[in-house]
């Protein structure tokens, strides 16, 4: 009974699960992975209660093993996300992401006067961890944003 | 140290020893002028925002290097105006010139520039975000008039939270272990982010809100004008506006060997009587701009190491 009350989303045969999202990211990262566009089913966990996060979102792609450079693409969405290889219903391989040191095209500047908003091109942004956070400087206008302050993506 | 096809984008792309080699190379241009050396070189020269002094002390430097120079100062008079992008007129301008200086309203189009095209850009201005020879010129002219650059005490007077000027300038002091003052009201102060850079590079500063507080005590005084359009409230900016002007007055208590600096334009922040005094260094650094500018385009072209 226990494990079934858990099952909030249904389980794939081959496939990954990307687990541990913030809450309200899933679907931008789904965008941004372009997921729907292979047919493959995918399976949405909104707002699910977690012991860690208190609520997590998760994504679950049947049929489709994502890498780990395709998912740190969108690290920047889901910091703490793990993801699980999925093989005959059995976790195969976990890893998880990591936020790389430049992140290409995913965020939107917020300064209106940076070229990226002015201009038709790809934005691109230098992560730099320290003890506060992390944090993201714009390789055009050259202004320094922490996480919370970029509030859109290109999706 | 490649200077050849070297961008100049952002002082913070700048080392120290690049800096005081450029200084070098500038000083080494203001005693011995060359007229020859750029000679069959183009510029061209992308002004689309309005410059007096940037623009024709670019022009002015490619010129007196032997180097003609193409282009043009109004936006409207180009494809601009029928929507064509930057990159792709920077691609195409790129074809045409040797090296480019470009001035635009948006932060982060020249660095963009400098991706479209493989010719060399001199970044004359990205909106409020850099604009590094002006900073290369201070730093030139604050060696010039104090006959270093190691250990100074500078206070930066005026609009410090949106000016541009200021806020490289203070970066690029970083190298030089510079004491900094920052003269300003409460509304314009320093940016934190500035303030924190300072703080994690060890660099001193303080904040005041009068130059009479510090003026005993400087070597260089860079005033930069306060707009009153920065004020939300103008009763805030009649309050504090007579504190940043700087008069005969306010240099009784100055150390004899003080330079005042500017960027320019002045309005008002610098009465005509200080030009006369022997602390007035505002025309010489402005003067300075076109060897610095030399010192770059030689550098990047190729033609001095």
């Amino acid at each position: 009974m226990v494990k079934n009350k858990k099952l909030l989303v249904s389980a794939i045969k081959n496939g990954t699960v990307i687990d541990h999202i913030e809450r309200g990211n899933a679907l931008q990262i789904i965008k941004l992975l372009n997921l729907p566009s292979e047919k493959k089913v995918v399976t949405v966990g909104l707002n699910l209660p977690s012991e860690e996060m208190k609520y997590k979102d998760l994504i679950k792609v049947e049929g489709r093993e994502l890498t780990k450079a395709e998912v740190n693409e969108v690290a920047i969405l889901a910091p703490n996300a793990s993801i699980n290889i999925i093989e005959n219903y059995e976790v195969t391989r976990k890893f998880n992401v990591e936020i790389p040191e430049t992140i290409d095209y995913v965020i939107v500047c917020p300064n209106p006067k940076c070229i990226t908003n002015n201009e038709r091109m790809n934005t691109k942004f230098h992560v730099n961890k320290d003890e506060k956070g992390v944090n993201l400087k714009c390789n055009y206008c050259e202004k320094k944003y922490t996480k919370d302050e970029i509030k859109s993506y290109n999706v | 140290m490649e200077f050849k096809n070297k961008d100049i984008i952002s002082i913070n792309d700048l080392t120290k020893e690049e800096i005081l080699h450029i200084l070098k190379i500038a000083k080494d241009l203001k005693k011995n002028p060359q007229p020859e050396l750029l000679k069959t070189k183009v510029m061209a020269s992308c002004f689309f925002e309005p410059s007096t002094r940037t623009r024709l002390s670019f022009e002015t430097a490619m010129e007196r290097l032997g180097g003609s120079v193409m282009g043009f100062a109004n936006p409207n008079v180009t494809s601009n105006k029928k929507g064509e992008t930057l990159w792709d007129a920077i691609k195409i301008i790129g074809q045409y010139a040797d090296v480019i200086a470009i001035r635009h309203p948006f932060e982060g189009s020249a660095r963009l520039s400098s991706e479209a095209t493989n010719k060399p850009i001199l970044n004359g201005g990205d909106g409020a975000n850099q604009h590094p020879t002006q900073t290369l010129l201070d730093l030139f002219s604050i060696q010039e008039c104090q006959e270093k650059l190691d250990g100074l005490e500078i206070a930066l007077v005026g609009d410090l939270k949106y000016g541009r000027t200021t806020h490289s300038l203070a970066q690029a002091l970083i190298h030089f272990g510079a004491k900094l003052h920052f003269i300003a009201p409460d509304e314009l102060q320093m940016p934190k982010y500035i303030c924190d850079e300072l703080k994690e590079k060890g660099i001193e500063f303080k904040k005041y809100k009068k130059i009479e507080e510090i003026i005993n005590k400087v070597d260089i005084l860079y005033m930069t004008r306060i707009q009153a359009e920065r004020f939300a409230d103008p009763v805030d900016y009649e309050r504090v506006k007579n504190a940043f002007i700087l008069t005969t007055n306010n240099l009784k208590n100055a150390k004899p060997n003080m330079n005042v600096m500017h960027p320019l334009p002045r309005v008002n922040e610098i009465e005509t009587s200080v030009d006369k005094t022997k602390h007035a260094y505002y025309f010489e650094q402005a003067e300075n701009g076109l060897y610095t500018r030399q010192a770059l385009l030689a550098l990047v072209l190729g033609k001095i190491k």
